[in-house]
């Protein structure tokens, strides 16, 4: 089942309906969230109570998909690509991130090909662990804060603590944009730039054909 | 009020007049033309209210059938009275009328786009020096604006264009009603001089003020209380989910911090950048 010619299943359902919604629930939330921010540039033809309402209810579907992401990583075994390992890591990101830069263009293979034991190179295992453990529940927690501003801190020294997590909510918004622009493009690095997506959304990934390709 | 003007009044504060005919020799009751109507109480209030209505229209009003040819009358321009005269000087009449005549509506439209058309001779009332209610001259000097701006019949006397509706133009500016409601359009639409009290140099839309720090940065601490007044509020009356989902939230768009937002288009031009030379390089690489 898991592996038919040079294919090999990666994408479990449960994950690949939660990557589904999480991706358009994202991308609405970063559309609505520029139109709110950048007001005054007028950059989008929406009502703004619209876009303050979309982006509320998108806001609640990711923060309870999220649970689904968590709970999930916590009882199946996806966990086991979220394990850090202290050892070597600075030297296997700079490896990866040296592959991108040069080794890409000059015909290498792949440091850390993608396998059934290791379905991320480990900047992309890194830069997951820090969106979705770091930003992404910073998103959510400052979201809700700002649902329910009697849960805020009056006062942080002297500066409002709703001015401090809206500004907060806007940073994290903006960091996960960057985010998902680089990974939208990294995605596209492949035999054909359409694979990866190909492959989130049937689960499964073809092995080395790059390799075979290249060599014929 | 002078006394001669109940006369007037009689047809010119009623919506039915009569009079008898001539002709027929009957007595003859009509209704009134409702734009001819006057609010004969905000009449005695204004500052001419002491007028008597001869004093400004012809004699000749007097018979009715009013003679057809008094339409044609001019009728005196504030400045045909209050221009050079010492009494008003506090007022800065001829100083208005220069900013005036730097003014989109006086570039467009002309001699034909006059005082009046702000203010009614009849009912003008000068309430940003007379009033000490911010709301009540708020919305005494919008409703000067939203007579034409938000009445197409009254608009299309002036252009031959169609009148924008005002609530799409302001789509930018979020909870438009209450900022109607508490700032004035002039406050966005002219540049304030501080010599003026009320600024009459009616800019073209593309200089309007639109960046919000200018009134909203200063005292966020104020805006954030009030945000989170309002949303308690809002959720108390609408019940929990409701307002939950459209709360109007108060320092959305308006916590901008200078700084923070000129990084944030640092670092997204850095990584388009960043990924279009990294898209040209597998370009390249992949033709060889
Ligand atoms: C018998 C009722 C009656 C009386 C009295 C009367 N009016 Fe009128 N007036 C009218 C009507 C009706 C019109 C609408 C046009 C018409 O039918 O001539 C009108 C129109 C007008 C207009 C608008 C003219 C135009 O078409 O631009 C003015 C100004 C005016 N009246 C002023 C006065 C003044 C000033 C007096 C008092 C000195 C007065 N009227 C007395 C009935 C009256
Ligand atoms: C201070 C001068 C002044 C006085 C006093 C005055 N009017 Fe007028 N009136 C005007 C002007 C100016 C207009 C033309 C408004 C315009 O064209 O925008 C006008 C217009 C009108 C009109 C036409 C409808 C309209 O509003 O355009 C009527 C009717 C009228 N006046 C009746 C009266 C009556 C009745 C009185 C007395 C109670 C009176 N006016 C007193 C200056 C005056
Ligand atoms: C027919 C002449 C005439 C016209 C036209 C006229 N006014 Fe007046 N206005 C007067 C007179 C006379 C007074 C003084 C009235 C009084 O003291 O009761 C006055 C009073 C005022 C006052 C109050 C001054 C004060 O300190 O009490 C203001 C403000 C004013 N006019 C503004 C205007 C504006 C604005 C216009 C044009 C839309 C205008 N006037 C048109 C004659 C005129
Ligand atoms: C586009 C609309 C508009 C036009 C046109 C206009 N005004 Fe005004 N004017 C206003 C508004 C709004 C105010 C503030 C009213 C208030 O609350 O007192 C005002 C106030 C005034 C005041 C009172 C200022 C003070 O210090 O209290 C005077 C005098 C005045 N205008 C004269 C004029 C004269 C003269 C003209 C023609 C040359 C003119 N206005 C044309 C909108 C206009
Ligand atoms: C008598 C009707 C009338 C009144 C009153 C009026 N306007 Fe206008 N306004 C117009 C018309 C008509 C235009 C279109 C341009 C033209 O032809 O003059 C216009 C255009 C404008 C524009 C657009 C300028 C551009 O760049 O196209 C602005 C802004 C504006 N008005 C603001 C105001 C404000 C603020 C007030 C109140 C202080 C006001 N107007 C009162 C009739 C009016
Ligand atoms: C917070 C600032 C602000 C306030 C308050 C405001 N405006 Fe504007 N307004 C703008 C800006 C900015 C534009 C230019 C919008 C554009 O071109 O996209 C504009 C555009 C306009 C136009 C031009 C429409 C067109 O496209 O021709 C009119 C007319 C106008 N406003 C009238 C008003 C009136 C009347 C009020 C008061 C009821 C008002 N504005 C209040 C900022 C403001
Ligand atoms: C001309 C000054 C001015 C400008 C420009 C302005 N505002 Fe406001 N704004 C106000 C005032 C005054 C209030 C009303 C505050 C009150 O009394 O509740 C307000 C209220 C608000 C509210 C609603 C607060 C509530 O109680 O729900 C929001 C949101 C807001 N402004 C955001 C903005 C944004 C975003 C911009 C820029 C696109 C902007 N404002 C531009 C003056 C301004």
């Amino acid at each position: 089942m898991t592996a038919e010619n040079n294919k090999i299943y990666l994408y479990p359902v449960w994950l690949r309906i939660w990557h589904g919604i999480n991706a358009i629930g994202i991308i609405l939330l970063i559309l609505t969230g520029i139109r709110l921010q950048y007001s005054e540039l007028s950059l989008m033809p929406m009502d703004f109570s619209l876009a303050v309402q979309l982006h509320n209810i998108f806001g609640i579907i990711v923060t309870v998909n999220y649970f689904i992401f968590f709970v999930g990583n916590l009882v199946t075994p996806n966990k086991k690509y979220y394990k850090i390992k202290p050892k070597g890591l600075v030297k296997r990101v700079t490896k990866q991130v040296n592959y991108y830069i040069s080794g890409l263009f000059k015909g290498e293979e792949s440091p850390f090909p993608i396998s059934e034991k290791r379905k991320f190179n480990p900047l992309q295992k890194y830069a997951y662990i820090f969106v979705m453990y770091v930003f992404v529940p910073v998103a959510i927690v400052t979201g809700i804060a700002l649902l329910f501003p009697e849960l805020i801190i009056e006062q942080v020294y002297s500066v409002s603590g709703v001015f401090l997590t809206a500004i907060l909510h806007g940073s994290v918004g903006f960091l996960i944009s960057i985010f998902l622009l680089i990974h939208i493009y990294v995605a596209s690095i492949g035999k054909n730039p359409l694979d990866n997506f190909r492959s989130i959304v049937n689960g499964y990934h073809d092995v080395h054909p790059s390799e075979k390709n290249k060599k014929s | 009020m002078p006394a001669e003007n109940s006369h007037c009044l009689n047809c010119h504060a009623n919506h039915t007049y009569s009079f008898f005919n001539e002709w027929l020799e009957v007595e003859t009751k009509r209704m009134m033309n409702p734009f001819y109507v006057l609010d004969s109480i905000n009449y005695v209030a204004g500052v001419h209210g002491g007028f008597s209505c001869t004093d400004c229209h012809s004699p000749d009003y007097e018979t009715y059938p009013h003679n057809a040819e008094l339409k044609l009358e001019p009728l005196a321009t504030c400045i045909d009275c209050h221009g050079g005269d010492d009494t008003y000087a506090d007022y800065q009449f001829d100083k208005i009328e220069e900013e005036f005549q730097k003014s989109i509506h006086f570039q467009k439209s002309g001699e034909s786009f006059t005082c009046s058309k702000c203010h009614d001779q009849h009912y003008y009332r000068a309430t940003a020096r007379t009033s000490s209610n911010v709301s009540e001259i708020v919305s005494y000097n919008n409703n000067m604006c939203l007579s034409c701006h938000d009445n197409a019949l009254r608009f299309e006397t002036m252009s031959s264009e169609e009148s924008p509706k005002l609530s799409q133009v302001h789509d930018w500016l979020p909870n438009q009603k209450l900022h109607f409601d508490k700032v004035r359009c002039i406050e966005c639409h002219t540049v304030v001089v501080d010599s003026f009290m009320v600024s009459h140099n009616i800019l073209p839309k593309e200089e309007a003020l639109r960046n919000c720090n200018d009134c909203h940065s200063s005292n966020s601490m104020l805006k954030a209380s009030l945000y989170k007044y309002e949303n308690l509020q809002a959720r108390s009356e609408d019940g929990a989910l409701g307002a939950l989902i459209t709360n109007e939230a108060y320092i959305i768009g308006a916590n901008q911090n200078p700084l923070l937002k000129l990084l944030s288009f640092i670092i997204f031009g850095l990584a388009v950048i960043g990924i279009a030379i990294h898209w040209i390089f597998r370009i390249v690489k992949k033709s060889k």
